[in-house]
């Protein structure tokens, strides 16, 4: 909560300004992710198909997979464990 | 204002905050040796976490409209379900706050079927904990949630 809204407004600029075939998304050092890191991850996806790009993640936490599945979005996202894996995806 | 903590059985852990984000790390800090201490597995400490975290965003979004200053309090003691003696341990989290009345009927997370932003911090809460209960107290939202050890996976409770 206390930096999603930076990171949500980074998130969609980058997609929406850019428009970038596929945005990759390093979620490496990210230890905790609450539900508003998740709306931002739903948005972003959002966004994404809206432009016509490829939202893609990867380093995903224990926690940070926790959360998507509870939320039953872990199927919605493409998701790999490594950056290798998700930029020769 | 008159404390909403006369209570008479000891708490593990009390905390007193105010409602700015940057303190959410700080209880998260807190809560992660203590549920772990008191046996939950690495996954249920993540999930308890996770729960006291958007139960707290939730009280500085809707009971606190966002003001930062405003007072939080967060108490942790040990529960044991009578039923089962031996294996009923669990952990009882209190928070407080002094935000207006909540309207009961008005709590409740999205369709989890529903792709859309937002709605999801009750449902965090609700599919982790195995109580949860929203009551007012005199003038202090009260929120009560408990969680119990699961047999097979209860460790050392020093």
């Amino acid at each position: 909560m206390s930096n999603s809204l930076e990171v949500r407004k980074a998130l969609l600029g980058e997609i929406r300004e850019a428009k970038k075939s596929r945005v990759v998304l390093n979620l490496t050092d990210v230890r905790y992710i609450d539900s508003s890191g998740v709306a931002s991850l739903v948005e972003g996806l959002k966004a994404s198909r809206e432009s016509g790009s490829r939202f893609v993640l990867f380093g995903l936490s224990a926690s940070a997979r926790e959360v998507l599945k509870i939320s039953r979005l872990l199927k919605l996202f493409e998701i790999y464990d490594d950056e290798g894996q998700a930029m020769s995806a | 204002m008159k404390s909403p903590l006369n209570l008479s059985r000891a708490f593990l852990l009390k905390l007193e905050l105010h409602s700015h984000p940057k303190l959410l790390c700080v209880v998260r800090g807190a809560m992660e040796p203590l549920m772990e201490m008191l046996g939950f597995s690495e996954s249920e400490c993540r999930a308890i976490i996770r729960a006291v975290d958007e139960a707290l965003s939730n009280i500085m979004r809707h009971s606190y409209h966002g003001r930062l200053d405003q007072v939080i309090d967060v108490l942790c003691r040990r529960v044991q379900r009578r039923a089962h003696a031996e294996t009923g341990q669990g952990v009882e989290i209190l928070m407080f706050d002094r935000g207006p009345a909540i309207d009961l009927a008005k709590l409740h997370g999205r369709p989890l079927d529903e792709i859309r932003p937002g709605g999801l911090g009750l449902h965090l809460i609700r599919d982790t904990m195995d109580s949860v209960e929203y009551t007012r107290t005199g003038r202090f939202n009260r929120l009560r949630m408990v969680k119990y050890v699961r047999p097979s996976k209860r460790g050392p409770n020093p």
